[in-house]
């Protein structure tokens, strides 16, 4: 099968070993992976700021450049909860278009639930000598019913063990702009969700989403915890936690 | 209500800094939520019953012109009276207007959000009738002189010592520190205005069609007071609280108080119909039921309609991460939290209340817990709509999202962009890897680093391998 790998704004700037992680996992799962050049956003920042026009218009590039290929994926659970529950919203009044956008809505996943549920991965090549806490990012959990797919994959690595923090599925605080908008209430929020993963003892906290991942690694390190490391769940199941990121 | 809805900002900083708020509001959530959690898991199927309810309230709001005829022949048969008001202005004119057709002096009060929107106490005693909260939340902010900060537990924010502090000063008696003590003592204060009061006044959680009765939900048993001992009681509420059938109700009434509470029940569900009967020992000469309109066929007719499904149960401020960190106050007018910011802008206007529509993670944890399937993240999404077409978002933000959205259209333009910003992003994370200081984005360094990308996209990485 042909999966359209998106790698999301964030990954290609902020953290592209998660998109190479990415690319490893559908390869070793048996997919064909294709990885359009022109992608860029989803268009999730102008959706969730009220810039409707600007979002539709990312939203028709991103369809074109898709629609191609029989699955989308994406190492996001908020950019494959934009396209696969927002899209068909944001063209509700476009009947020319709802055709398109739901298929292509229907074909797109998380990178986890699509490893779990689509291609079934049987066995994966990380592993990881220590113990993580998973945090389940809010769009992935409660758009997408993203929850046991990580866990069952993460349970394939050698050597990890998986301990719970509490409330692995309150907001960490992140909310795309509300994280700039409202620093400090934002601050208080992560603050709960760092005393929490920091409670657990793990070495590593895992989770499949950048905006979380930014948000929960930059107050740790501002709090001066040096030691727990963040890592996407891409990262751990391909074994790429140790190369340049 | 006096309206600070425009200042979230600044009073969400206060109140992060308040030390008693903080431990006030982690009792909220250590109580509220375990207990609706375990409520909810003895439902055999919630998700069914939440479709119904969230059903039964979209058909009421379907025909509701309809209902509310029924409800006020229905009412009317049984000796009521129902006023129509259009405006808060009205409501308060009306109720005035009775007490002062029965030369009543004092009322008491059973706890009712809609005459906050009113400011109806102040109202009253403007017109010389003294009113007497006798919810024992409400009773203590009346003390205060303080609004509620939530809509089912109305002083939440005040810790035991504060109310301790509040009783001794006000009651001018001994202070106490027992809950238990607290209580008797207010209940000691309350009970001569209940006896003595001429006019009851309550809300009204759900108005009947079917039978014309009015129906309120409570703990305390005041408000079945406040419903019988006063020879006059006025029920005042919004016009979309309409049910169809007491069947409806029922439904609705296993989610209320496990939402809510996390209870099975409330202590009471009280319903009213008509007036006391001849042969009747209780209840009042006189019910009056003031329904309200202010905004609600507005909202009835925009893209926020959905809101007025809301069956006031609290659950979504009880698990929104912003309302557990700073609290009612912060947002400014009668309803906090996700409910609250949708309902605010709705009401007193959008430019009124800026920042509430974007005072939320929109993690959605408020959308899975409502009873009634509020979709609340998308409204607030739709009022975001709304703010940013008739312009009233910084210019600096609306230059940010269409330059952003100009970038992302062009392919080649973006990865010129990207990989000068991974560059310029590397350079500023030095050693360490993290940047403290973000030139266009204080609001985040303020509280977090940012961590620091290695210096290539995965756009350019990826080039380079094929």
């Amino acid at each position: 099968m042909r999966v359209g790998l998106f790698v999301t704004c964030l990954v290609d700037l902020m953290r592209p070993r998660i998109g190479f992680a990415a690319l490893e996992l559908l390869r070793s799962a048996g997919c064909e992976v294709i990885v359009p050049r022109t992608q860029t956003c989803c268009g999730q920042p102008g959706y969730n700021s009220g810039d409707r026009a600007g979002a539709k218009r990312l939203a028709q590039k991103l369809i074109a450049e898709f629609e191609p290929c029989d699955y989308v994926v994406a190492p996001s659970g908020s950019c494959a909860g934009m396209i696969r529950t927002h899209y068909p919203e944001l063209f509700s009044a476009a009947p020319d278009w709802q055709a398109r956008v739901r298929a292509l809505a229907e074909r797109t996943y998380e990178l986890t639930d699509f490893l779990v549920r689509v291609a079934k991965l049987a066995t994966v090549a990380g592993e990881f000598r220590g113990t993580v806490t998973y945090h389940d990012a809010c769009s992935g959990l409660r758009e997408l019913g993203v929850k046991a797919q990580p866990r069952a994959l993460l349970a394939k690595v050698k050597g990890l063990a998986l301990t719970e923090m509490d409330e692995a599925q309150a907001c960490c605080g992140f909310g795309g702009t509300f994280a700039i908008k409202f620093g400090d209430i934002s601050t208080r929020i992560v603050d709960a969700k760092c005393e929490r993963i920091a409670a657990t003892g793990a070495d590593a906290v895992v989770l499949g989403d950048l905006g979380c991942m930014l948000n929960i690694e930059g107050r740790l390190r501002r709090r001066g915890e040096a030691r727990m490391q963040v890592l996407h769940v891409a990262e751990v199941l391909a074994g790429k936690t140790r190369e340049p990121s | 209500m006096h309206a600070t809805s425009m200042h979230f900002k600044s009073r969400a900083a206060e109140k992060l800094a308040d030390g008693d708020l903080r431990a006030a509001l982690d009792g909220l959530k250590r109580r509220f939520v375990p207990a609706r959690a375990a409520a909810i898991a003895e439902l055999d199927d919630f998700e069914a019953v939440r479709e119904a309810a969230a059903e039964i309230r979209d058909r009421a709001l379907e025909h509701l012109d309809f209902f509310l005829e029924a409800f006020e022949r229905n009412c009317t048969a049984r000796g009521a009276v129902v006023h129509w008001a259009e405006t808060w202005a009205d409501v308060n004119a009306i109720v005035v207007a009775i007490a002062r057709d029965n030369g009543v002096r004092k009322a008491v009060k059973s706890k009712s959000m809609v005459s906050e929107e009113c400011a109806l106490n102040a109202a009253l005693e403007a017109a010389g009738i003294a009113v007497v909260e006798t919810d024992l939340g409400e009773y203590i902010l009346q003390l205060g002189h303080e609004p509620p900060s939530h809509i089912i537990a109305p002083v939440i924010h005040k810790t035991r010592d504060q109310v301790s502090d509040l009783f001794a000063a006000k009651h001018a008696s001994p202070r106490k520190t027992d809950i238990g003590e607290l209580t008797r003592e207010a209940r000691e204060r309350l009970r001569p205005h209940f006896l003595s009061a001429d006019m009851g006044i309550t809300g009204a959680n759900f108005i009947v069609a079917e039978t014309g009765s009015t129906l309120i939900v409570t703990n305390e048993g005041n408000g079945r007071m406040a419903t019988t001992l006063p020879r006059v009681h006025v029920a005042i509420t919004g016009i979309e609280k309409v049910v169809p059938t007491l069947e409806d109700v029922a439904t609705l009434l296993r989610l209320l108080p496990r939402s809510a509470t996390g209870q099975s029940i409330s202590n009471y569900v009280s319903l009213t119909t008509g007036i006391r009967d001849a042969a009747e020992l209780d209840g009042p000469e006189q019910f009056h039921v003031v329904l309200l309109d202010g905004g609600r066929s507005r909202i009835l007719a925009s893209e926020v309609r959905a809101i007025l499904r809301c069956i006031r149960c609290g659950a979504c401020m009880n698990h929104c991460p912003v309302y557990q960190s700073v609290g009612g106050h912060a947002y400014g007018w009668v309803y906090p939290g996700p409910m609250g910011s949708v309902l605010t802008p709705s009401y007193l206007g959008l430019e009124n209340a800026l920042d509430l529509p974007h005072a939320a993670t929109l993690c959605n944890q408020c959308g899975v817990v409502c009873p009634v399937k509020i979709p609340l993240p998308g409204l607030l999404r739709k009022l975001r709509e709304q703010q940013y077409e008739r312009g009233l978002r910084p210019w600096h933000e609306r230059m940010a999202l269409a330059g952003w959205a100009r970038l992302a259209a062009h392919p080649r333009l973006y990865a010129l962009a990207t990989s000068l910003a991974a560059k310029l992003l590397c350079w500023l994370g030095g050693h360490e890897r993290r940047i403290a200081r973000l030139p266009f984005g204080r609001g985040w360094s303020g509280g977090r680093d940012m961590p620091a990308p290695a210096g290539k996209t995965f756009r350019a990485l990826y080039g380079k391998q094929d």
